[in-house]
């Protein structure tokens, strides 16, 4: 089979990865996809998407979310896309590519980016079930899929780059996770000896066992040909479910080998500094498959990106602009297992006469080098546990820093320490090495385009759209630029109010306004006043009537009237909206103490109404699954126990844990359940800028893991310390000590003033963590505020806490006798009594789960988004 | 569409092909929130009252989720346009024409309703 006869030029495409999407881009640009027929043959069952991201799956993001290509790019510029169908061979002779699927087609011009395979060490077993390679999203799932059904551990063979990129998809997956590696340390090409002690470090210190210095020789399997373990180079064995080989990369040059293209000694297609194969002008190749001008392999995206462009120019032969390819800068910074790793320039100090700044602090497994010239030019360096300043100093390579060198490395805060801003940056210097884009042209898309957002810049220049790395320098020189240039830069809440949400608390506070409308219609922006505001500024507002409602003579119920249609669709409910539109349902639990009375009557409800039921995180109990229509007969049955709500669903005052302290524990020292519960108590109900947790430990072991709170308390033989500004989650922060040894008395005032500090002062969805790194003088002035009243605000704030416990009531208990309110608790306006027929269970383990297929009822393809 | 928002005994009627369906009591309509209303075929629409008394009705069922729930969204005006933001991952959709401001390929049907 000959696909269609040829009437245009034919740029033939093999590999759809991260260097052949780019190539397609840059085609597109140069409007080469107009004039070509052009055709691209994917391997892999998914057109291409972002392999760098790859282990962020395990943080969230699905297959779709890595994809690089949107199907409006492939249908807008012609291109035909062919996934899952793999090139298999080439005739030069009569310039034809034929696919798997028996498709040929004549090529005028023909691109190989076929990338590179993980290189599988030939050890004895390797082919033993539980042997994987981490490349794929493919691998990537049948990885999960087998760790799903049987492992506990798992092992990562090789210890570079990609090896730790594979342990954390590992340890993501919950294994008990080891590393391999033949060489004396970790990253042994990326990073030298001191960096690599503190990685090492690090990464010891996440639970992750590391064998450097060590080989694999064989993989163990057992009678059902599955992995059991492997045996190392130090004669030890080593239990294990799973094998993942990480032990480096080899270029895919087979089919240009087959088509006798000239090849490396050491693998790779060897093409000249335009891309261009050195055996036949008609072939290109680019990415990790071609074998530089140079004679190096790239095995990074960004030199890729760079051959991508310059074959897209060579294929353009457009004469005012031909770039070459002759090698490329190996900078790197990425974020392995959550640690900053960078390295950029001359990092191992190769050139003669070079001089090395070095800060070091393994306890906080920070290693930062430098590598200096005499003459003192910036050569090149390493950055392991804080990479901050990567963007800046990258920039600054080749060039004399006009600060001494010392000071760009030493930690904030360690006196001689400079935060050297991209101000000072010359406008030549490279912000964005994945793209190559200069200061100079960034600085240009603010004046000369008038883009004012970093997402605007991006789209303008691409800087900033490969590896995010200058993201944060980009967001520094927008606003630099945009402050020069006397554009006042818009630090308004949403499109509805140029006030933050800290300047709406004081004229809500100040002018006593407990109307949204009001507030809107007299302070909102000139084109937004008289109109229904927004999603952002809504609940910001609820939130803020809510926290001072009794000072301003507001309701203190969020859903009467105009505050309801306020709130966010949640608090609207009073529950937790689950992904197939039912809900689940969280009653208070305070400090974690539960009566056996009350435990079985959460069973029977649970029970009769056919909940999921789960412990939660927060040492309380969730019941998932409910119809909206269940919620006030479901909560009629909870309050009537003495249930009230958990606020699951507010950014409010969720729970405050504790651990079983001085009552029952031979070491407690104070009564952490009795604390634990008053402090539940005294907040319940209090609405903040984002949720507030707290935790009560009865003694230094901090079972209740007091230190990753909002406010966290930890007894101490004479009282209490308080903590602050602590949190879980994506990025997590230790707590810092506030004060020390407090009595019960000077522990609640504290508490309530630092609270009242922070619900008047934080951003919408600011936590207390982000919040105190934010604020100017950060701890320093929390404690100035709340210690030493150092603004005479301490008595007001203890004052509007004392009028919201004074006026606090269970809104599910108001809600259940309020036969108004609980008209809107049904699925259908007009068939009160039908339930929504698309929330739907299926059975899982002994429980209910949502049936998911029901959600696909009533879909219709949209036109435009089609897939080829 | 637009009415007095203190008149009562209004009904809330939506347009099916060539005749008005009345789906209920205007009064059961909140400004800025918005409410479901099943329809004889089985498919289900959301209906909403902005702050003028204007009324809204588009397909209740969120195309990135499927599940039926744009009627508990939060609303809203952007350059002067009514939309409605998907409890769940927060996709805004214009009332009036039904398209999603975050996705240019998506868009929701949109019904014609009147209060009489
Ligand atoms: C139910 C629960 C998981 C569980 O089954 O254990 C849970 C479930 C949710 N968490 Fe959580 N978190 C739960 C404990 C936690 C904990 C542990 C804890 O509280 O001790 C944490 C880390 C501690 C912390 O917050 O600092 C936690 C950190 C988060 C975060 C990240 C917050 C951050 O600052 O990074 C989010 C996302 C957010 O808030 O933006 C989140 C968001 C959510 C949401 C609201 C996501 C959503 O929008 O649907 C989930 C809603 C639950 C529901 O529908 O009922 N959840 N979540 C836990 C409920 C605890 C409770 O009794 O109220
Ligand atoms: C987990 C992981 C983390 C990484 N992290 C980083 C990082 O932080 N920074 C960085 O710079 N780089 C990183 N890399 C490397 C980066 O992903 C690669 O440099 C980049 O993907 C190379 O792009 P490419 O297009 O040359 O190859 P690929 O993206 O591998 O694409 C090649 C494609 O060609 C296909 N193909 C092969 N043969 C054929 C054929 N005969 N017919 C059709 N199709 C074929 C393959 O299936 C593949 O889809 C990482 C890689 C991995 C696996
Ligand atoms: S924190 Fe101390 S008192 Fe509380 S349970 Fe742990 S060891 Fe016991
Ligand atoms: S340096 Fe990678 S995106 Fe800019």
């Amino acid at each position: 089979m000959t696909s269609n006869p040829r009437v245009v030029p034919t740029i033939v495409l093999v590999g759809h990865g991260m260097v052949g999407q780019r190539f397609l881009e840059a085609l597109a640009e140069r409007g080469l996809t107009a004039t070509h027929r052009v055709v691209v043959l994917c391997e892999e069952p998914r057109p291409a998407y972002d392999r760098v991201q790859l282990t962020s799956y395990f943080s969230g993001r699905t297959p779709e979310e890595l994809s690089l290509t949107d199907a409006a790019f492939i249908t807008d510029h012609g291109i035909e896309l062919y996934v899952g169908d793999p090139a298999e061979t080439i005739d030069r002779a009569t310039k034809t590519v034929t696919a798997r699927s028996g498709l040929t087609v004549e090529y005028d011009t023909l691109v190989l980016a076929t990338g590179s395979y993980p290189f599988v060490p030939p050890v004895p077993g390797k082919d033993s079930d539980g042997c994987f390679v981490y490349r794929t999203i493919e691998d990537l799932l049948a990885i999960e899929a087998y760790a799903g059904s049987r492992a506990t551990t798992g092992a990562v063979v090789g210890g570079g780059l990609l090896g730790l990129e594979a342990a954390g998809a590992l340890k993501g997956l919950g294994l008990a996770t080891h590393i391999v590696e033949f060489a004396p340390r970790l990253m042994p090409v990326q990073v030298d000896e001191g960096g690599g002690a503190a990685l090492l470090r690090t990464i010891e210190d996440m639970g992750l066992t590391v064998h450097t210095g060590t080989g694999t020789q064989e993989i163990l399997a057992g009678a059902d040909g599955a992995v059991t373990g492997m045996k190392l180079s130090d004669g030890s064995e080593l239990a294990t479910d799973i094998v993942v080989f990480s032990a480096g990369v080899r270029p895919r040059d087979q089919l240009a080998r087959d088509c006798g293209l000239t090849v490396g000694e050491r693998g790779g297609i060897t093409v000249d500094d335009r891309c261009r194969t050195v055996a036949d002008p008609h072939v290109f190749a680019i990415g990790e498959c071609a074998l530089a001008s140079d004679g190096r392999v790239y095995g990074l995206v960004a030199p890729g990106y760079e051959q991508a462009e310059t074959a897209a120019a060579a294929i353009a032969a457009d004469e005012s602009d031909q770039p070459t390819f002759t090698g490329a800068d190996l900078s790197t910074k990425l974020k392995l297992l959550g640690v900053d790793v960078a390295s950029f320039g001359d990092a191992h100090g190769t050139a003669e006469d070079c001089l090395d700044v070095v800060y070091s602090d393994a306890r906080a497994g920070l290693y930062k080098k430098l590598v200096i010239a005499r003459d003192g030019t910036l050569l090149g360096g390493i950055l392991i546990g804080d990479a901050d300043a990567y963007g800046t100093l990258r920039a600054f390579t080749g060039s004399v820093p006009p600060v001494a060198p010392e000071s760009l490395v030493l930690p904030a805060g360690a006196g001689e320490s400079v935060q050297l801003g991209p101000s000072a940056l010359p406008d030549e210097a490279i912000v964005c090495s994945c793209h190559n884009v200069s200061k100079g042209t960034i600085r240009g898309a603010v004046t000369d385009h008038s883009c004012a957002t970093v997402p605007e810049v991006k789209k303008c220049t691409k800087a900033g759209t490969g590896c995010g790395s200058c993201v944060k320098v980009l967001g520094q020189l927008v606003t630099a630029e945009l402050e020069a240039s006397g554009v006042e830069v818009d630090k308004g809440l949403c499109g509805c109010f140029t006030q933050t949400r800290e300047e709406l608390y004081e004229i809500v506070l100040a002018l006593r306004i407990n109307s949204y409308q009001d507030l809107l219609d007299r302070y909102g922006r000139e084109g937004a006043r008289g109109g229904d505001g927004c999603e952002v500024c809504k609940p910001t507002v609820a939130s803020v009537i809510a926290s001072l409602a009794p000072t301003i003579g507001a309701s203190g119920y969020v859903l009467d009237g105009e505050q309801a249609s306020l709130q966010d669709s949640n608090d609207h409910f009073l529950a937790n909206l689950q992904k197939n539109g039912s809900y689940s349902v969280v009653p208070r639990i305070p400090g974690g103490e539960i009566t056996p009375e009350k435990l079985i009557v959460i069973g029977e409800v649970a029970r009769d109404f056919g909940l999921y039921t789960k412990i939660t995180g927060g040492q309380r109990i969730d019941l998932f699954g409910a119809r909206v229509e269940q919620l006030p007969l479901i909560w009629a049955r909870l309050v009537d126990a003495g249930f009230e709500s958990g606020h699951a669903y507010g950014k409010a005052l969720r729970t405050v844990k504790s651990c079983v302290g001085q009552t029952w524990c031979r070491y407690g020292v104070q009564d952490s359940v009795r604390m634990a519960i008053d402090l539940e108590l005294r907040y319940r109900g209090l609405r903040s800028p984002h949720k507030l947790k707290s935790a009560v430990s009865g003694c230094a072991r901090e079972c209740a893991e007091a230190q990753s709170k909002d406010f966290g308390v930890i007894a101490t033989a004479s009282g209490w310390n308080l903590y602050v500004g602590g949190n879980g989650g994506a990025t997590p922060r230790h707590a810092d000590l506030l004060a020390q040894d407090l009595s019960d008395a000077e522990l609640v005032r504290l508490i309530d003033r630092f609270l009242m500090f922070y619900i008047r002062t934080a951003d919408r969805l600011e936590r207390t963590s982000v919040w105190l790194e934010r604020l100017p003088g950060g701890l320093d002035h929390v404690r100035d505020v709340v210690v030493e009243d150092s603004l005479g605000i301490c008595e007001e704030l203890e004052s509007l806490m004392a009028a919201h416990v004074a006026n606090y009531a269970d809104e599910w208990a108001t809600t259940i006798n309020d036969p108004e309110k609980l008209g809107r608790f049904v699925s259908f306006v007009n068939a009160p009594d039908t339930p929504d027929p698309v929330v739907g269970f299926v059975p899982e383990r002994d429980q209910i789960k949502p049936d998911l297929p029901l959600l696909t009822i009533g879909h219709r393809p949209l036109e435009g988004s089609a897939q080829r | 569409m637009t009415l007095a928002p203190e008149t009562t005994d209004l009904k809330v009627q939506l347009r099916l092909d060539t005749d008005w369906f009345t789906i209920c009591d205007l009064t059961a309509l909140a400004p800025g929130r918005g409410v479901a209303a099943l329809l004889p075929d089985g498919s289900q629409v959301a209906l909403f009252r902005d702050r003028n008394g204007t009324l809204y009705a588009i397909d209740n069922r969120d195309p990135f989720s499927g599940a039926a729930v744009l009627s508990r969204g939060l609303t809203g005006t952007h350059q002067d346009r009514p939309f409605v933001a998907s409890p769940l991952l927060k996709q805004r959709f214009d009332l009036i024409s039904g398209r999603c401001l975050d996705d240019e390929s998506v868009r929701v049907a949109t019904y014609e309703v009147r209060a009489r």
